[in-house]
């Protein structure tokens, strides 16, 4: 598999040289492969946030290199626009960020600075949108008088239309209900199969990880715990919930079956698998 | 960055000076400034400064503190200077190219018109970091109360500056996210022109607007929720009572200003 995110001994410090000063990621290391799905977990304050924010130069790290396709991102510390596009940051609850009169120029905004010519931003533009599901007629509606849900999509489109190598999402699915988030994290799936980009899913909730990812990289106050596939990640269940984190209620139940003499594997993370095993156990019988 | 701006921050602490009662202390400060526009002379200001240093140790604020304060204030205060420095009349310094310009009164004027800014800006800035933001609305709602018989709403005033004050690094914290989302986008603050960079600030202030009034609706409702109906009736968490210390300072104080209207009549 070839890299194309490659993070080396990041440490990144706030408020340096002042009493409050505290390390938000220490010496982490991580690798992020091109084409996957790379899930970040990790409860409020593991830095997950910073860490995010360093892969496209938005902060720059106390101690550390990150290399994008093999460089520096901060080689050259006046090209670091052209590794923002390179790399789009969608943020925690987006939708707060959008200012323009129509859905159309706002998703248009990244795509404009980058330069383009009004027709290639065009056809980003309605690309986007039809990959966040958005239907044409809202493009040319004001962002604001728009559902929270459809707000957000608006907001993911503006990054989405900068086709960026690694798109990072900063738990897209906040605050949204259980419609909405399938809807969303249906749509990022469908985005990941149709043009192969290496998408970073950052996010506390277990299940959506689970589902999503292809490799699960793991924070605890601000290192980095364990990272692997989801079957590996899981398997060592019991860590995950000594340090506060939550694991799929799949893996709940098996865990529970295995104490009660149920020899399934713990490493299960879907419903459908537990059944697949469940069903081997009993001999190939309905269960 | 953003995060680094002092406003008038508060030093929690237990020192004579935070014990004061709020309403004393601006009092204070209102005699202190009266004091200070009085001062005319070296005596008076010598007098001023040892005022505000004796006030400031047992305040136990940290005089790096005082000056960082200091630090947005201090072009125009040299703008002042260098103003006053040139253009007062009088007899000049000496006879050469440029110093013909300046005039002995002129050296005087720059001098003291600085010591003036920069003595009233430190007392001012005294208080607010030995009082607390909510003590401070509380003192000036009490203060102000006599304008109620004259319908001003002293109440709503006060109600709307400690919002104001409390909404402050809601809308820094605000303004930072913004920022970074836009520049994840592309968004450039740092180069063109005054207007190009003017426009920059579009995409970050019609968001931060629109959530400043999404903030407001919301505390509004919350403190409809918690039948809150305005001032009438309205007891206190905290009330204010004067003691025997304040008593003591604001009396000094007054005594401070009496001494420069008399050290001025005597062109001290």
């Amino acid at each position: 598999m070839e890299p194309v995110l490659r993070i080396e001994q990041l440490t990144h410090t706030y408020s340096a040289g002042t009493p409050f000063c505290r390390n938000a990621v220490e010496g982490l290391d991580l690798t992020v492969y091109r084409g996957e799905i790379l899930g970040i977990m990790g409860h409020t304050g593991s830095g997950k946030s910073t860490l995010i924010q360093h892969l496209n130069g938005l902060l720059k790290p106390t101690q550390g290199h990150i290399y994008l396709n093999g460089r520096d991102i901060w080689e050259t510390p006046s090209r670091i626009r052209q590794v923002r596009f390179q790399v789009g940051l969608v943020f925690q609850y987006p939708e707060y960020q959008l200012f323009e009169e129509t859905v159309y120029r706002d998703i248009a905004f990244g795509p404009r600075n980058m330069g383009l010519d009004e027709a290639d931003i065009d056809r980003r533009v309605r690309q986007a949108a039809a990959a966040v599901g958005l239907p044409e007629e809202v493009l040319e509606r004001s962002p604001f008088e728009l559902s929270g849900g459809q707000k957000r999509r608006v907001a993911i489109a503006g990054v989405i239309a900068m086709e960026p190598e690694v798109l990072v999402l900063d738990e897209p699915t906040a605050g949204l209900d259980p419609r909405g988030r399938e809807a969303i994290l249906g749509q990022i799936r469908e985005y990941h199969r149709q043009r192969g980009n290496t998408v970073i899913l950052v996010s506390h909730s277990m299940e959506e990880i689970a589902r999503n990812a292809d490799r699960i990289a793991v924070l605890s106050a601000a290192r980095l715990l364990m990272e692997g596939t989801p079957s590996e990640v899981f398997a060592r269940a019991d860590e995950l919930m000594r340090v506060g984190l939550d694991v799929p209620q799949v893996t709940k139940v098996a865990l529970a079956l295995q104490k009660r003499g149920v020899p399934v594997r713990s490493d299960v993370y879907t419903a459908e698998e537990l059944r697949r095993q469940i069903r081997a156990l009993r001999g190939g019988g309905v269960c | 960055m953003l995060k680094d701006i002092t406003l008038g921050q508060y030093f929690p602490g237990d020192t004579p000076v935070h014990r004061l009662d709020p309403r004393a202390k601006i009092l204070c400060v209102v005699l202190y400034i009266v004091a200070l526009f009085c001062a005319k002379w070296v005596i008076s200001y010598a007098l001023m400064a040892l005022v505000l240093c004796v006030c400031v140790l047992f305040s136990r604020v940290p005089f790096r503190a005082m000056s960082r304060g200091l630090r947005p204030v201090y072009i125009i205060v040299l703008f002042t200077a260098v103003m006053n420095l040139f253009f007062t009349a009088g007899t000049p310094v000496s006879d050469l190219p440029v110093l013909r310009h300046i005039t002995v009164e002129g050296a005087y004027t720059a001098g003291f018109m600085a010591l003036r800014v920069i003595l009233l800006i430190m007392g001012t800035f005294l208080l607010t970091y030995t009082t607390s933001p909510i003590a401070l609305t509380d003192a000036l709602d009490s203060l102000l109360s006599p304008l109620k018989k004259l319908r001003f709403p002293v109440h709503e005033l006060t109600l709307m500056m400690s919002l104001a004050l409390r909404f402050i690094p809601t809308l820094i914290e605000e303004t930072d996210k913004i920022i970074s989302a836009q520049k994840a986008r592309g968004a450039d603050f740092e180069s063109g022109g005054l207007i190009r960079r003017a426009k920059a600030l579009l995409p970050v202030l019609v968001p931060l607007f629109v959530s400043a009034f999404r903030r407001a609706d919301e505390l509004a409702t919350a403190m409809e929720c918690r039948c809150y109906h305005g001032g009438e009736g309205r007891t206190a968490l905290h009330v204010l009572r004067f003691a025997a210390a304040d008593g003591v300072a604001i009396a000094a104080f007054a005594v401070l200003t009496a001494a420069m209207i008399v050290l001025r009549n005597l062109g001290w």
